[in-house]
């Protein structure tokens, strides 16, 4: 369960948002809706170890994550608006470098993780590929594949269906449902209404549910 | 044809000297240049300062000059090097200054979100730098590094200056001794072999970073 307890971020005297209170529970679906510039991705990227927050608490699972940017682990998954995949890497070193440099898993063991991941996302046959030999909707595939390899305690979506068509959007909307039906908990930040409405078991309105 | 197999024993022995400094100096010059120019990115003034004054000597002064001041001024001084090790270090400091710029400008041209993404996997600082930063980096740098290789093979002719006997000079001396321009001819020829394995092995290195954009 993730709990932010509190959480103000301030730019100098511009206040990005104060007090914030949110939990997501196991294996629930959250969607963080909004317009765009009004520090959605500036609490993922909080959330993610990215950014550092002015006070507050964010505790996932019980575990207190230090918002003062001291963070170096792999807790939660974030799949970026525009994947930064590493280009110079294959899909399965992508996914499995991760894996094996940081947690030290044996090659072939984080070969076939990677490989059941890619399975569960349709994209074993894409597994040898470049990242610029891929679609958007796969490249974001790979990023979904790369997060969940560090089994992340939550995976965390920014804006995940900017740049893609309608097909390639309904794609993402399965991939959080078979995600949820494995138990994965997510988050996604969004400004598509009717994405959110169509993947999440709750909406969160950043806009309005939120203190300045 | 004669008079170039008899002049030739003394050349390849110039040859040898030449491809000594080049190959040290490369060896030494990239790992310098690399750890240069994360020191220009350093959080303290002090050391930007100091590595800033010395990329501006090393580019802002003859090279010539900085090998006379190695061999004879550090020499001065009472430190001093046998004339090889001296012509080495005075060719890696300089080169690692101009390199050191190539990998600056190859790093800042590193996007944002290829650090972020290392981050949020728990990647640490240095398994970052190697795994993801470095790769991309050089696939940049490759052509403008190319560059640099080349002006060093020319380079290494400026040896002569504290008394190496590189192979312009072993061309220098059969020329001067024989009244011939035949020696010069072949030094031209050797040097331009040298640059033509250099831009084919650069071509090559560039055609296998090309399976990836």
């Amino acid at each position: 369960m993730l709990e932010i307890k509190k959480l103000t971020k301030k730019y100098d005297t511009n206040t990005i948002f104060r007090d914030l209170n949110l939990t997501v529970n196991d294996g629930e679906v959250l969607s963080i809706v909004g317009p765009s510039g009004i520090g959605k991705t500036t609490l993922i990227k909080i959330l993610a170890g990215l950014e550092t927050a002015n006070s507050g608490h964010i505790m996932l699972n019980g575990d207190e994550l230090p918002v003062d940017g001291t963070r170096f682990d792999a807790k939660v998954g974030l799949i970026f608006q525009d994947f930064n995949l590493f280009p110079q890497y294959t899909v399965i070193e992508n996914i499995t470098l991760a894996p094996i440099n940081v947690r030290k898993t044996d090659k072939v063991v984080a070969r076939q993780q990677a490989n059941n991941i890619l399975t569960t996302l349709g994209m074993l046959d894409k597994a040898d590929l470049y990242p610029y030999q891929l679609s958007g909707g796969q490249k974001q595939r790979v990023a979904i594949a790369r997060a969940l390899a560090m089994n992340p305690q939550i995976l965390a979506y920014d804006e995940p269906t900017s740049g893609l068509d309608e097909v390639a959007t309904k794609q993402v909307g399965d991939i959080v449902q078979t995600l949820k039906g494995q138990g994965v908990t997510q988050l996604i930040i969004t400004h598509d209404q009717t994405f959110a409405e169509m993947v999440s078991d709750r909406v969160f309105d950043f806009a309005t549910e939120v203190q300045r | 044809m004669n008079y170039l197999m008899e002049i030739l024993p003394s050349l390849l022995a110039g040859l040898k000297m030449t491809l000594g400094v080049f190959f040290l100096t490369i060896i030494g010059s990239v790992p310098l240049g690399i750890i240069v120019s994360l020191g220009m990115k350093s959080p303290y003034f002090t050391i930007r300062w100091i590595i800033n004054g010395y990329i501006w000597i090393m580019r802002g002064t003859p090279l010539l000059l900085q090998l006379i001041f190695v061999y004879y001024g550090l020499g001065m001084i009472g430190i001093t090097f046998p004339r090889f090790e001296a012509a080495v270090i005075a060719f890696i400091i300089n080169y690692a200054a101009y390199l050191a710029e190539i990998f600056r400008g190859g790093l800042q041209s590193m996007p944002r979100g290829q650090y972020d993404a290392a981050k949020v996997l728990g990647f640490n600082k240095f398994q970052t730098f190697f795994k993801i930063i470095l790769p991309q980096v050089i696939k940049i740098i490759v052509p403008s590094f190319g560059n640099e290789v080349i002006n060093l093979v020319k380079d290494t002719s400026l040896v002569y200056v504290i008394g190496l006997g590189d192979i312009l000079r072993a061309g220098n001396i059969a020329a001067s001794r024989d009244v011939t321009l035949l020696p010069y001819l072949l030094v031209g020829l050797i040097y331009l072999l040298m640059t033509a394995i250099v831009t084919v092995a650069l071509r090559r290195s560039e055609k296998r970073l090309n399976i990836w954009r």
